[in-house]
């Protein structure tokens, strides 16, 4: 071995402690700066989402159709402030924008404000600001409604931002998937691990994991050209494009995540319960299911967990796979979720406006979602390798 | 041990239906992992098949003048130089990053130090934020903050940074595949005998030079697998590039930083939801499939052998 290491002989040195070799000393912190990168990008993806959605926290977006008017010539009557919120500018754009520009902004709006439709000039839910928590969450009974509903439509005269037909929707897909998903994966799991042979176990494992290798717009792909076809005339739905299917291809997506975690955690239960089991007289199936799986029960559950936030947060397949649909939990209707609103609307929206920041806020409430539901997992894992690494 | 005792009075059953129950379940399993390959099996056979017929030289060499959607003119050329862009500018700036931060979790930092527990917490929770995530992150960060602050220092009027582009997507997708390379790095670096290192120290080196002669070149198969998954996870990814870069179509090819850029995987997509005649461009849509799928598994197959490797080393040692 130490012939390796001939140039290294060569290049030692002889001096010793940590200020005899200020330049390692540099090079050391220096990584550790950059090894915080990890840390600073979770806290710039919160910092930054949040920042594109805090106007809706404040208050401060107004997306009633029907405004009080701030008329061209009344502009030094107001303050800054109100202008600047009327016109939903930024500090930045607008410092630098000059008078004459600002008065040619007021009177597009006012221009736009009397091409209203009559019809909506008295229509109480033309002047309410839709972007308010009320709105929100709750159901509301809209003009030409017979009862309170909850209702996406963000591209309308009256833009309704309801999120719940969003959440259900992303729930209905991504349980379908986990249910799918969860016991042939586990299985698999239990299979791989404990029961086949060396040399199944040697191709098995490297095949699924391969399985993570396909993109997610390539099984969106073929859920929408080949499953959804194949279903519908084994189940005769009417809906082609469903939740069902959606659920079916999420799955595939989840499988490789929820069967490597449950893989691992089933592999590092120690070789002494196998065997004392077998000791007992348990069958190989025995001291599998009674004695290894629930010593790695949590780290399934882990396995389990991150498989939800992995499937709650895919875009490709649902945005290529569901129809649009009201809010339901009928699982062979269309579904929008949470994901494929954002990636199908962002692209069209006006930018800075109250459906853009809206996006931002689903996207906020996702990581916020995804981002406890890693933590959970995380610490179910952590829990689960002290207990191991400690009878080592 | 509790469970062992608390379940051991429900394994007293006849020694025939033991064995019995214990061969059924294996099945049961068995099947479930036979299922799981040949779903895969049946996905890529069934692109192969439909997709090999169209697929040709002339389609992957060409760049569409107007209309992709005609099957005799249309052609990937620019999806492909686009895709590669992509991932080229990623992985320039993205692992070495990575790659440093795995040295510093391994060989630096005390295992159990309060700061490395919240690195691999962090790197660990960046894994799991969902793709679209990182697409609003790039087009609120690098877009609206990073680019539009560069476009106000540069004094443009028209924003040239403070728009998607290229190296916001690529910046973008550097980010989510960071702990792709870290943790496969580390593995690596986690694989290489103590007495390598020890013997190293030995001789009198100082630790960076143990780093630079020693860990580094044996850990560099890892930092190879990190790398190749991260390309081949960044070369299909769609979500993230959805707002931060990628053009529906553009009839020149990317020439700056600041142009946007077609994508092979955007083009399934487009292909798949926008077709004015599904059945006429089906056989275009499986080929650049096919074409996605190659560049994708080929990386990720290469990746997985590596991994083999090192994970069978790793446990020789621990055995």
């Amino acid at each position: 071995m130490f012939n390796q290491n001939k140039n290294l002989q060569q290049s030692v040195g002889l001096r010793r402690g940590t200020f005899s070799r200020p330049l390692e000393f540099v090079i050391e912190k220096l990584l550790f700066i950059i090894s915080l990168s990890a840390i600073i990008a979770i806290f710039f993806i919160f910092a930054f989402i949040g920042k594109e959605a805090l106007p809706i926290f404040l208050g401060k977006t107004n997306s009633a159709l029907v405004q009080e008017v701030i008329e061209p010539e009344d502009i030094d009557k107001y303050p800054p402030e109100k202008i600047r919120d009327y016109l939903g500018l930024s500090k930045s754009k607008y410092k630098k924008m000059s008078k004459d520009t600002l008065v040619m902004l007021l009177e597009v709006k006012a221009e736009a404000h009397k091409e209203i439709p009559e019809e909506f000039k008295n229509d109480k839910d033309a002047r309410v600001n839709t972007t308010d928590w009320k709105y929100l969450i709750m159901p509301h009974q809209w003009s030409g409604y017979d009862k309170p509903v909850y209702i996406w439509q963000p591209v309308s005269n009256i833009p309704k931002f309801n999120f719940m037909p969003l959440i259900v929707g992303s729930i209905k897909t991504t349980l379908l998937g986990i249910l799918f998903a969860v016991p042939i994966s586990v299985a698999a799991a239990i299979y791989v691990s404990q029961l086949a042979r060396p040399s199944v176990r040697e191709i098995a494992k490297p095949v699924i994991e391969l399985f993570s290798g396909i993109p997610s717009v390539v099984i969106g792909f073929f859920a929408l050209i080949v499953m959804a076809t194949f279903f519908q005339e084994i189940f005769k739905y009417e809906i082609r494009l469903n939740a069902f299917v959606a659920g079916v291809a999420l799955s595939l997506s989840v499988i490789p995540i929820v069967f490597s975690i449950s893989e691992d955690a089933l592999s590092s239960v120690p070789r002494s319960y196998v065997e004392g089991a077998y000791a007992l007289g348990a069958t190989k199936w025995q001291a599998a299911w009674q004695v290894v799986v629930p010593a790695a029960s949590s780290g399934i559950l882990a396995a389990v967990v991150l498989g939800f936030g992995r499937a709650i947060g895919e875009t490709m397949i649902v945005l290529m796979v569901t129809s649009a649909s009201e809010m339901t939990w009928n699982i062979f209707a269309g579904a929008r979720t949470i994901t494929a609103a954002i990636a199908a609307e962002m692209a069209e929206v006006v930018f800075g406006g109250p459906h853009y920041r809206i996006l931002f806020l689903l996207g906020a409430l996702l990581f916020g979602f995804t981002f406890l539901a890693n933590i959970v997992a995380q610490s179910a894992i952590a829990k689960f390798k002290e207990k191991f690494e400690g009878k080592k | 041990m509790s469970d062992v005792t608390t379940n051991a009075p429900t394994m007293n059953l006849l020694p025939k239906d033991r064995k019995l129950s214990s061969r059924f379940w294996t099945l049961v399993t068995g099947l479930s992992v036979l299922l799981i390959c040949a779903t895969i099996a049946i996905i890529i056979l069934n692109i192969f098949v439909n997709g090999w017929g169209y697929f040709s030289w002339r389609f992957i060499s060409t760049i569409p003048k107007n209309n992709f959607f005609e099957p005799e003119t249309a052609g990937i050329l620019p999806m492909i130089i686009g895709t590669t862009l992509k991932v080229f500018i990623m992985t320039v700036f993205g692992v070495p990053v990575g790659v440093v931060t795995a040295i510093y979790l391994s060989e630096y930092a005390s295992y159990n130090s309060h700061s490395i527990r919240l690195i691999r917490s962090a790197v660990n929770n960046l894994a799991g934020v969902p793709s679209i995530v990182f697409g609003l992150f790039g087009l609120g960060f690098f877009i609206n903050f990073v680019g539009q602050n560069l476009d106000d220092l540069m004094g443009y009027s028209e924003p040239v940074w403070g728009k998607p582009a290229l190296i916001w997507a690529s910046l973008t997708l550097a980010v989510m595949t960071m702990p792709v390379v870290i943790v496969a790095t580390e593995e690596a670096i986690r694989a290489i005998p103590r007495g390598e290192r020890e013997a190293s120290y030995a001789l009198g080196a100082t630790k960076l030079q143990t780093i630079k002669n020693i860990v580094l070149p044996r850990a560099l198969p890892g930092i190879m697998t990190g790398m190749i998954l991260a390309i081949s996870r960044a070369a299909g990814e769609v979500a993230p590039i959805l707002f931060t870069g990628v053009a529906y179509f553009m009839a020149d090819l990317p020439h700056k930083l600041t142009d946007q850029f077609l994508d092979l995987g955007f083009h399934v997509f487009v292909l798949s939801t926008q077709s004015p005649d599904i059945e006429k461009t089906k056989q275009m849509l499986y080929a650049t499939v096919l074409t996605l799928l190659i560049l994708t598994m080929s990386l990720s197959l290469i990746a997985v052998i590596i991994r083999m490797r090192i994970r069978k080393k790793l446990r020789s040692m621990s055995a």
